[in-house]
């Protein structure tokens, strides 16, 4: 029998005042996969994801998270599950020490001693580790994030843009700790982002959107075929300006 | 049935714990944030003080009455701290943009309360301890020599502050920083209404029921029947109780729906105006 599906959404939509910003969106997502979330501004990339976390209540539709439904039943699955989005920061007057061991102790981690050292090994953190999180570079910020997002060992990692503003060296190193976490502990991955080598490198599927609906969904090497192209953002920009408008263009 | 653990109404004291700590290492880590929890109730003290010892040189009443206002004074930061405390703890979250990671936690919004709650009393009591020695020192003042009638008015005022301090935290949770303002300025609606200064009678009649719909009013005339009439009175404390299980069952009450609030109109994930 398979796995039930890590993440079910269903129809889902959230409607802000007159604004929709997700407009009946679909989609599963299979335990121990890393599916890529596509899109441009607006999209409702980082809204789809927020209503999966359990922060945004949808107006209709519904989500189910590891077997809970969202929000209503968010502390079953919460201690499961993790996240890191350029929308949050970590307290930038503490140390990183003192970061991860407030967050190790809201995760119950055990033996949190040891994971904060065996994290900062893996994220080359060691050396940073009793420094203010507010004095570290863009680069190092982000790795605490990203410790931040594993202290518990997730089942389901949520990431919103993780390599954003990040210099192409570090985002690489970044997406390669990802990789191999994923690996690791077979944990599923959802990850938005509008870095189409990022998505191409690390997931096996792709979701794309577009004004809050589901354009495209399927593995990048189809995606490619079907459109013709040779890279996703390539597709990216057929599906962001309609494939017509593209055509026509590039005639 | 949801077990025990996985529900909302979970409660681990490790989880309060870690936000103990949390905040406890923000003040650590910054002598301004320890000097503004003492600067103000030592500035206020001192001017109140001397205004005191001005009068009692020159009126035969405050020289019956001696204390009052330094009491007062006192009683009042006691109430306008506790709220204070409790508010700022949690504008710290808003302002170091970290509420997303911890309301994606599972981090319970009664552990987060009660987090709050203890750093409340722990930031007064950095303030007001210092402040009371003070006004013992140079006013002759001693606030602990009120006794047991003192742990009374303490419970009740930072029961108010705490039911205010919870409400207005969803204010800001569902409205952003636009509503930080409330969060300093709340509690000085309270002031006229709760006769700090002065008795109740001193209202206009149709006042009066209002101010005695408020739990610290009760605290504040009790604090002047131990003064003035040397007398304690057990009603007052336990009538102010009884409001306050009230006020705080509201503020939580309110709290809950401006978090469920802010969930559907997605200020969760906003950390601006």
């Amino acid at each position: 029998m398979p796995a039930p599906p890590a993440i079910e959404v269903e129809r889902l939509v959230k409607i802000y005042k007159t604004v929709t910003a997700v407009d009946g969106v679909s989609f599963t997502v299979t335990p121990g996969s890393i599916t890529g979330l596509l899109g441009g501004n607006g999209a409702g990339k980082t809204t789809t994801i927020a209503m999966i976390m359990g922060l945004i209540a949808p107006t209709s539709g519904r989500v189910r998270v590891l077997g809970a439904e969202m929000p209503r039943q968010r502390y079953r699955v919460l201690q499961r599950m993790n996240f890191e989005s350029p929308y949050v920061d970590m307290p930038m007057r503490l140390t990183v020490r003192q970061n991860l061991t407030v967050f190790g102790m809201l995760y119950d981690v055990a033996d949190l001693a040891e994971r904060i050292r065996q994290l900062a090994e893996q994220l080359d953190l060691t050396d940073l580790l009793d420094r203010p999180t507010g004095r570290l570079s863009a680069g190092q910020k982000t790795r605490v994030s990203l410790a931040k997002s594993l202290i518990n060992a997730p089942e389901l990692l949520l990431l919103d843009e993780p390599t954003a503003s990040l210099d192409p060296d570090t985002a690489d190193w970044v997406r390669a700790r990802l990789d191999s976490y994923r690996r690791e502990r077979r944990a599923t991955v959802l990850l938005a982002s509008h870095n189409m080598a990022e998505v191409e490198r690390l997931c096996e599927r792709v979701i794309i959107m577009k004004r809050g609906r589901i354009e495209d969904d399927d593995t990048p090497v189809r995606l490619l075929a079907r459109y013709g192209r040779l890279t996703l953002e390539e597709v990216f920009l057929d599906v962001a300006r309609g494939r017509g408008e593209q055509s026509e263009a590039a005639q | 049935m949801i077990p025990r653990t996985e529900s909302a109404f979970d409660f681990q004291p490790r989880r309060v714990a870690a936000m103990m700590l949390r905040y406890w290492y923000l003040l650590r880590s910054s002598w301004p944030r320890l000097i503004e929890l003492i600067y103000w109730p030592t500035v206020q003290m001192i001017t109140w003080g001397f205004l005191q010892y001005y009068i009692m040189q020159n009126a035969g009443f405050f020289a019956r009455a001696g204390g009052t206002l330094i009491g007062a004074v006192l009683l009042w930061d006691i109430l306008f701290r506790g709220q204070l405390g409790f508010s700022i703890s949690f504008l710290e979250e808003m302002w170091a943009r970290n509420m997303g990671n911890l309301m994606m936690s599972p981090l319970r919004p009664f552990e987060f309360i009660t987090a709050l709650m203890v750093m409340s009393v722990v930031r007064l009591l950095i303030g007001v301890i210092p402040v009371t020695l003070l006004a013992l020192l140079f006013f002759g003042f001693n606030l602990y020599g009120l006794g047991l009638a003192l742990v009374a008015f303490f419970i009740n005022l930072m029961l108010t502050s705490w039911a205010v301090g919870i409400f207005v935290s969803g204010l800001v949770l569902r409205n952003g920083l636009g509503a930080e303002n409330l969060a300093w300025s709340i509690m000085f609606l309270f002031m006229p209404l709760t006769c700090v200064y002065y008795p109740v009678t001193t209202l206009p009649v149709w006042l009066q029921p209002l101010a005695w719909a408020l739990p610290p009013t009760y605290v504040f005339e009790g604090m002047r029947a131990l003064l003035i009439e040397q007398a304690f009175r057990p009603h007052l404390m336990i009538d102010a109780l009884a409001l306050n299980a009230v006020f705080f069952a509201a503020g939580v009450f309110g709290f809950l729906k401006l978090l469920q609030s802010a969930r559907r109109h997605g200020s969760l994930m906003q950390t601006g105006e």
